[in-house]
């Protein structure tokens, strides 16, 4: 299955697939809208910093899913290969942010934490692939078979 | 193969999703003594405080069973295992044949004995979905309610009666709130948050003596409720497998494949057994659940002939009261590093070169990292624990080992 994989060594750190998961995300049509307009879209990304180290980190959508397997009310599924929310039945517990190795599902601090939010490959929105593969500026993230 | 399981809940289901992944074709019958499509057990309290609808109870898509081909028989309750004949009768007087059981029954509340008890006439646990809609049916803006209990089931019970009536003490025995899982400082820091809601906490002492709307404590005090909850802690259900010859201690002892000690083709799983935690080597009972979903998947694959084990489990929780959350992981002895701002608490036990466990609250993003350290046992000299001490990062791992979890195929 297709998945994407960091190239440390290729990031920038310009954040720039943050901003591009969270326009991708947000519904908005404008960009302005989007952040600017009080709007504060969250991206489902992160890159890390540390001194010369880059990165960005989403949710890795594992085989053996540990957020879907711990998610107590059952709103976490993997549907061919894809994890996916169902933010309706979301309570905002976070055993799922307990539970990821990663840390990749993100406290959606847009609706108070009531919910989390994550990667879903752009499955869900209207771009189809990975916005932030497509938009990274220096290949430092890749969606591909290995 | 004919498999029969027994419970409802999450480890029956985790279960089932087991056995469906490695045998398509088996009969697969599902017994409990709850009449209700599977739900969600932690969400009793958010349904009560209406956050939740009876359709977002379920755990599982409504088409679940259907689609696993899985024949219910759904307020039926268990009352025999026989090992010899295997087979398993019910309370109607049914007897079903299995090749493989699953005995997953959870837990049942603990009551103490209490003087006077029987007096109270609005008295209820907190731990079924029927247990929740017996108190919504009394629950009024005028109701005072006494809890009995400050661990997690019963703050749970009072942040959702709280939507109702702000009149609630919550009573304890322990000196703390959520003495299970929270030290002193982080314990001080809840119960400060849930007072200032109106609830009212009575900690270091217990019911001496009840009336029919009244309590008298050990202190002295005297509490007047209208509506008791009981919530001073859970007792598994073992005693079908303990009848059926297998071995229980606190819970039903298995092995790694979750096959019950002492028996042949008769497997347990979730909350009425014990498991090892691995940052102690003890064996315990982790009532939470995700360990029941995990161990019922273990079980399922282990009765569907696919050879797997249920090991590396840690004592977790993630929960939250009126907005404030906690996410702690593993055991608390060892060395400590405490940051706290007298709202977000941080502390992180070291022990060995290893993290062994964490408590967080209020701030608690990424905290997954941190059950990662401990579950794979990662070396601290091998990461930046200066980076880790401020926040959870993946940065703090050592180059070779981002790389394998981040850009190596998965
Ligand atoms: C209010 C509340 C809040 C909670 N919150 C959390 C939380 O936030 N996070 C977390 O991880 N865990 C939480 N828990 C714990 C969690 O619900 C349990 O760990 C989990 O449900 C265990 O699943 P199980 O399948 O082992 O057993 P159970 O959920 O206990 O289910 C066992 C089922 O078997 C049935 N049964 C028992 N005996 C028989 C019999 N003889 N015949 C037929 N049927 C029988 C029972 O009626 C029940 O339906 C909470 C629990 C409660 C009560």
């Amino acid at each position: 299955m297709k998945r994407v994989y960091v190239n440390e060594e290729r990031c920038l750190g310009c954040h720039l697939c943050e901003y591009w998961c969270a326009y991708a995300n947000s519904g908005e049509k404008d960009i302005m809208t989007a952040f600017k307009l009080g709007k504060d879209a969250t991206p489902r990304i992160n890159v890390e910093d540390d001194g010369d180290v880059h990165f960005a980190v989403q949710c890795r959508h594992c085989d053996d899913t540990p957020c879907v397997k711990a998610c107590i009310t059952g709103a976490l599924s993997c549907n061919d290969g894809v994890v996916e929310i169902n933010r309706d039945k979301c309570v905002g517990c976070y055993t799922c942010v307990l539970t990821c190795p990663y840390g990749c599902i993100v406290i959606d601090k847009k609706n108070g934490g009531k919910t989390v939010t994550k990667c879903e490959l752009c499955t869900d929105n209207s771009n189809g692939e990975p916005v932030c593969v497509r938009e990274c500026i220096n290949g430092a993230i890749v969606f591909e078979e290995r | 193969m004919n498999y029969v399981i027994i419970g409802n809940s999450a480890a029956a289901i985790g279960a089932i999703e087991g056995i469906r992944a490695y045998d398509k074709d088996g009969s697969v019958t599902l017994i409990s003594d709850e009449k209700y499509f599977t739900y969600s057990r932690p969400l009793i309290s958010y349904w009560l405080k209406n956050s939740v609808t009876d359709e977002n109870m379920k755990y599982r898509d409504p088409d679940f069973y259907e689609k696993n081909n899985v024949t219910t028989m759904l307020g039926e309750t268990v009352t025999a295992i026989s090992a010899n004949e295997k087979t398993v009768t019910t309370a109607s007087g049914k007897t079903i044949a299995f090749d493989k059981l699953l005995c997953a029954t959870g837990s049942k509340p603990f009551v103490p004995k209490t003087e006077g008890y029987e007096k109270v006439k609005n008295v209820f646990t907190f731990m079924k979905f029927d247990d929740a809609k017996a108190i919504k049916e009394v629950l009024t803006a005028d109701s005072k309610v006494l809890i009995v209990g400050a661990g997690l089931i019963g703050l749970k019970a009072a942040e959702a009666v709280h939507e109702y009536t702000e009149n609630i003490t919550v009573i304890d025995l322990a000196d703390r709130i959520l003495s299970s899982i929270l030290d002193e400082d982080a314990a001080k820091i809840m119960q400060t948050h849930i007072s200032d809601k109106g609830v009212t906490f009575k900690l270091g002492t217990s019911v001496k003596v009840f009336s029919e709307n009244s309590a008298e404590l050990q202190n002295g005090e005297t509490v007047d409720f209208d509506i008791l909850i009981m919530a001073v802690g859970v007792r598994p259900n073992t005693e079908l497998v303990s009848a059926a010859g297998g071995k229980v201690n606190r819970g039903i002892i298995t092995d790694k494949t979750q096959l019950v000690d002492g028996l042949k083709d008769i497997y347990a799983a979730g909350d009425c057994t014990e498991s090892i935690d691995i940052t102690t080597g003890d064996s315990k009972i982790l009532a939470l659940l995700p360990n029941a979903f995990l161990q019922g998947e273990v079980a399922g694959k282990n009765m569907a002939g696919n050879l797997c084990y249920y090991v590396n489990a840690i004592p977790m929780n993630a929960i939250g009261f009126f907005g404030l959350h906690i996410i702690t992981a593993g055991s608390y002895t060892g060395d400590t590093y405490v940051v706290t701002d007298g709202e977000n608490y941080k502390k992180l036990i070291t022990k060995d070169d290893k993290l062994v466990g964490f408590i967080l609250m209020g701030d608690v993003d990424r905290a997954g990292i941190y059950t990662s350290l401990i579950k794979e046992h990662i070396a601290l000299s091998e990461c930046n624990f200066d980076l880790l001490k401020d926040k959870p990062l993946m940065a703090a791992f050592s180059k070779i080992r981002r790389n394998k979890k981040l850009a190596e195929s998965h």
